[in-house]
């Protein structure tokens, strides 16, 4: 009941609150010997203080990519080309490596997609996660460490006694929560999830998206969500950005990404998400993605478009903010 | 048209298990390397016979004791001694008979350098002779014809035996993985009994006690030790491939268990199949190559180790005859560089993984 | 109902406890009874989370885990004691989809092994010609075409066309049945509703039954006829779909329903509701209700013996809880005898 207070107030403050991550105009591309995927195609983005944004789309469109090239993880033959990601005003991209990796979990921390499972099997929690800290803020008193420790695994729901076992006592659930207690170990104003929790039984991945909703609320940090489930994103995030294929369709606030999908591609993920309260007939789509080393002129989503115009095929169409904080790229409201 | 077939999944890791696995990773350089090493043994041995007298290999073809044909030295050696010397090492190895005794013989053959001269180039003739290119020793055999006799000779046995130590790997290892129950339990066993023997050692016992062993017989002693590998390594295999989603489409489309072992698993096995035959082919060469030195394999062909085991009897280290030992040491080291670079081409084809370390 | 095509009776599958094994016995499946019929034919849902048995069951039905105790029946015949042609046979009859749609091709091989296979195992075809034809039919089923996909490598395709590929093959053999095992979970969005809107048609328009294993409702709500939802090896709950989902009964079911996230901004989470610990979740109970430690509304008898499947307001709506003893099922009384 407090949350939905709290998410009522957030809705109308956070308009107003200042901008942390402004993403510009960024660009990441991978090497094949058949030339460049551009996988991250110029996207431009931002995000609020204590804000969440969900970056949807299918698998392959990009958004772990950016995930990662925001946090300039992008591993080879994947590399940066271009952009500006500009945190608090510092921008990462063109950051040396060591103010880099300083800037890394100090102020972004990131929940890779199977974290639970790039836990050390031979290592206790409790020193996993002292690790960490010790590594970004240098010896401290035995028991301050503990406490904070504490501290931590209470924020994400887990009893004390977790510090002292192994991974593998642990269930899926624990130890993904586990992850997210050390990302926000070190009190970062960023945490980039990716897919936080998929793999996870459907009661599980309730148990871990409310600790993130705590987290969020406890600690007024920001959150990018990764993810394709459209239900789980209804439930967590505030803002929605929808990509395809390297570009970003739409951003907008939750509620009207929902009630009323503007971009072709939205309102089609929004007609497929499965219901259990209504049967409702297939939204079946045919179409291919084209190749994402050769993108064709005009509209990326032309092909798979069921409302194409012939301007479509000749004029890419840029992201207008139609709308207060509804950002569309489509011809179709010109 | 065929672009736009194309979709992003295939651009993702899909995609680059599809790259590594289908740019003609044949082209591997250290597997064309490897073949090229190899290939040009085989030639000698092919081709050798066709350009050099064979005659040579035979005692006292030759005249005895020359140095290769580039060395030139000055001061002739007292033709009477060498020819004494050769004399009684002729003399040794007949009465030896190379059989079980063979130690023996060394011991006898070792005062032999004493009537030598240690400090002259080599026994012989002071110059080498255009005729026979790579020297002869002291028994009057050509050191080329030997090797042209010899080199294809260890590789044949080294084949053989790795190739029947494959198949009952193969067949094994299988039927560990496959069948599973108390089949698994016997081969594994086995096995895992027989990596705890020291091979090299009861060789030996077994081939001195055999006596007289010919090529062929000494390649199938080989594999009774050469299976062991390959079954441990196909047992795993099969096991992890087992439960693949294609072996499961494949029980489901009714192949029976002959079938999805030889048409669904084998091909892809095939890369490290290779690899392990190759590994295990300087493996028997090696444990031939050690037998022969030691005078406990076959007589009748002059292989390599053969070879080196006249060496050895005629003292070749004190008497300075440096050809008599290192060509067939050089040409057992081609041979194993030349398949050792197979097998690790072999495994980086079979191991995409290894191929991007070494490109980074 | 018609004569049953596939009948499970009271199977049980214990994993672990061998003779060298210190007693630590996993009951993957327990007691596990079903009925499929194909006229007309059906989808059977099966779902649950992870470990509650349905890959099990489907590995039992498929012949790849033979069962501890119980039967399988195929048109009356125990799958157990088939012989070889027999099992051919059934073969021909029950096929499956599986969830990796990468993983279940021979990456050694063109896509086209997937059907020469079955076309020569099952000998479909008598020349060349035949088998092209057979396979273009298949493939038009699901909305491909030869051309674009036979000589291609798996690697070369999407997702997408390989799991209709999948069908397709199994289309190809017009078997009675095809178990599904969460053929969606691993496609985007837009081809979820294509592979689910091929198993409808399936179903309607060449009568093939389906036994649907998944952990996601959402879809089985969508396209099946009746569900099975189990927990940790036995059934909590069946009945007809839309009936389970949309009032649910068992206490196990009530929780999993309401933690599937609502697509609707609006409709935020009631965050106070209060969830039982993990580790609770993951203890389990030697005797009694399995769900007991989870259970908000468990009762001192739940702990005394194991509840079976009572139904509820008459049809074939069946729970296993004590809450609703008081009125016995009909087909569980069948089941028991």
């Amino acid at each position: 009941m407090t949350n939905n207070v709290m998410a009522a107030a957030a809705e109308t403050a956070y308009s107003k609150r200042e901008i942390i991550l402004d993403v510009k105009d960024f660009r990441i591309h991978y090497e094949t010997p058949r030339g460049d995927v551009i996988a991250v195609n110029g996207i431009n983005f931002y995000l609020r203080k204590g804000e969440t944004l969900g970056l949807v789309g299918e698998s392959g469109c990009g958004k772990t990519t950016t995930a990662m090239g925001i946090l300039r993880l992008v591993q080879p033959p994947g590399r940066i080309v271009g952009g500006q990601v500009l945190l608090n005003g510092v921008d990462l991209a063109s950051l040396d490596d060591d103010a880099l990796r300083e800037v890394r979990w100090r102020d972004i921390a990131l929940v890779p997609q199977g974290a639970m499972n790039s836990l050390n099997p031979v290592m206790k929690i409790k020193d996993q996660i002292a690790d960490g800290i010790l590594a970004h803020e240098g010896r401290q008193l035995r028991g301050a460490i503990k406490e904070r420790m504490l501290e931590l695994l209470n924020m994400v729901g887990l009893p004390g006694r977790v510090a002292d076992m192994y991974p593998h006592e642990l269930s899926g659930g624990m130890k993904q929560r586990v992850c997210i207690a050390m990302a926000i170990s070190l009190n970062p104003t960023l945490i980039v999830a990716d897919e936080p929790t998929s793999a996870l039984d459907v009661v599980v991945q309730r148990v871990v998206a409310q600790t993130l909703l705590d987290v969020k609320a406890k600690l007024g940090v920001s959150m990018i969500l990764i993810g394709h489930d459209m239900g789980l994103q209804a439930q967590l995030v505030d803002r929605i950005a929808v990509m395809y294929a390297g570009n970003i369709v739409e951003i907008a606030p939750v509620k009207d990404i929902f009630e009323e999908p503007m971009h072709p591609y939205t309102q089609l993920l929004i007609a497929s998400i499965p219901s259990i309260k209504e049967k409702k007939p297939l939204k079946i789509t045919e179409g291919l993605t084209h190749d994402l080393r050769n993108p064709p002129p005009g509209c990326i989503f032309q092909f798979r478009c069921p409302k194409v115009m012939s301007v479509c095929r000749q004029i890419v169409p840029p992201l207008r903010e139609l709308r207060p904080d509804h950002f569309v790229a489509c011809h179709l409201y010109e | 048209m065929a672009e736009l077939v194309k979709t992003i999944e295939n651009s993702t890791p899909a995609k680059k298990r599809g790259i590594n696995r289908f740019d003609s990773p044949w082209f591997n350089p250290r597997l064309v390397i490897g073949v090229t090493m190899v290939g040009i043994v085989l030639l000698i041995g092919i081709g050798g016979p066709l350009v050099w007298d064979m005659n040579l290999v035979y005692v006292a073809s030759s005249p005895l004791n020359l140095p290769p044909a580039w060395i030139h030295v000055a001061q002739p050696t007292p033709e009477p001694v060498a020819v004494a010397t050769a004399a009684a090492t002729a003399i040794n190895t007949s009465s030896g008979g190379l059989g079980g005794s063979s130690m023996l013989d060394l011991m006898e053959s070792t005062p032999a350098p004493g009537r030598g001269n240690p400090g002259d180039v080599g026994p012989g003739n002071p110059t080498g002779d255009p005729k026979h290119p790579l020297g002869t020793d002291d028994q009057g055999r050509d050191m080329l014809a030997l090797i042209i006799a010899g080199a294809p000779a260890s590789l044949k046995v080294g084949f053989i035996a790795a190739s029947i130590g494959m198949l009952l790997g193969i067949f094994l290892g299988f039927s560990a993985g496959f069948l599973g129950g108390w089949v698994d339990a016997v081969i594994r066993t086995t096995s895992d009994v027989m990596f705890t023997v020291p091979v090299i050692a009861v060789l030996f016992v077994i081939a001195a006690f055999l006596k007289h062993l010919e090529l062929n017989e000494m390649a199938f002693l080989l594999a009774l030790f050469a299976w062991p590998a390959p079954t441990r390594f196909i047992r795993a295999q099969a096991l992890t491939l087992r439960e693949r989603g294609y072996v499961r489409m494949a029980r489901l489309s009714g192949m029976s268990t002959m079938g999805i072992m030889f048409k669904e698993m084998m091909p892809n096995l095939l890369p490290y199949l290779a690899a392990s035959l190759v590994g295990n082919i300087s493996g028997a060469i090696l444990a031939e190559a050690s037998l022969e030195a030691l005078g406990l394999g076959p007589t009748r062909v002059p292989t390599l180790g053969m070879t080196v085991n006249y060496a050895i009897r005629g003292t070749a280290i004190l008497r300075e005859m440096w050809w008599w030992w290192g060509f067939p040491i050089l040409v057992l080291i081609f041979i194993f560089t030349g398949l050792f670079q197979i097998a690790t081409g072999l495994d980086e084809i079979a191991n995409p993984r290894l191929r991007g370390v070494k490109s980074q | 109902m018609s004569e049953p095509i596939l009948q499970i009776k009271n199977a049980t599958k214990v994993y672990g406890g061998g003779f060298l094994s210190s007693g630590a016995q996993t009951v993957a499946l327990q007691s596990f009874s079903l009925d499929i019929s194909n006229k007309p034919a059906t989808i059977t849902t099966i779902a649950g989370e992870s470990g509650s048995g349905k890959t099990t069951l489907a590995n039992a039905v498929l012949g790849f885990t033979g069962l501890s105790s119980g039967q399988i029946l195929f048109r009356g015949q125990d799958i157990a004691k088939l012989n070889r042609q027999q099992m051919l046979d059934y073969r021909r009859d029950v096929q499956a989809i599986f969830q990796d749609p990468y993983e279940v091709y021979n990456p050694f091989y063109r896509v086209k092994h997937i059907f020469d296979m079955v076309i020569g195992q099952f000998k479909l075809a008598r020349n060349g010609n035949d088998a092209r034809d057979l396979i273009e039919s298949a493939l038009k089923v699901v909305g491909l075409r030869g051309e674009e996909v036979l000589e291609k490598y798996p690697h070369q395709l999407s997702g997408g066309q390989r799991q209709r590929m999948m069908v397709a093959r199994a289309y190809l053999l017009k078997p009675s049945l095809i178990v599904a095992d969460e053929p969606v979970s691993m496609v985007d969005a837009s081809l979820r509703a294509m592979i689910l809107d091929i198993m409808l048609r399936l179903r309607d328009e060449h009568n093939i039954s389906f036994l649907y294993i998944t952990h996601d409702l959402s879809t089985a709500y969508q396209i099946g006829d009746q569900i099975y939802i189990l927990y940790q090896g036995s059934i909590a709950e069946r009945g007809e779909t839309a009936k389970v989902i949309e009032h649910p009964k068992h206490p196990y079911v009530q929780l999993l329903i309401d933690s599937i996230p609502v697509p609707d901004p609006t409709q935020k989470w009631d965050t106070d509701i209060r969830l039982p610990s993990e580790e609770e979740m993951r203890s389990s109970v030697n005797s009694g209700c399995r769900f007991y430690p989870r259970c908000p509304r468990r009762m001192g008898r739940c702990l005394d013996a194991q509840p079976t499947l009572y139904n509820i307001e008459g049809g074939n709506h069946d729970a296993a809880c004590f809450l609703y003893e008081s009125l016995p099922s009909e087909q569980g009384l069948l089941e028991r005898q």
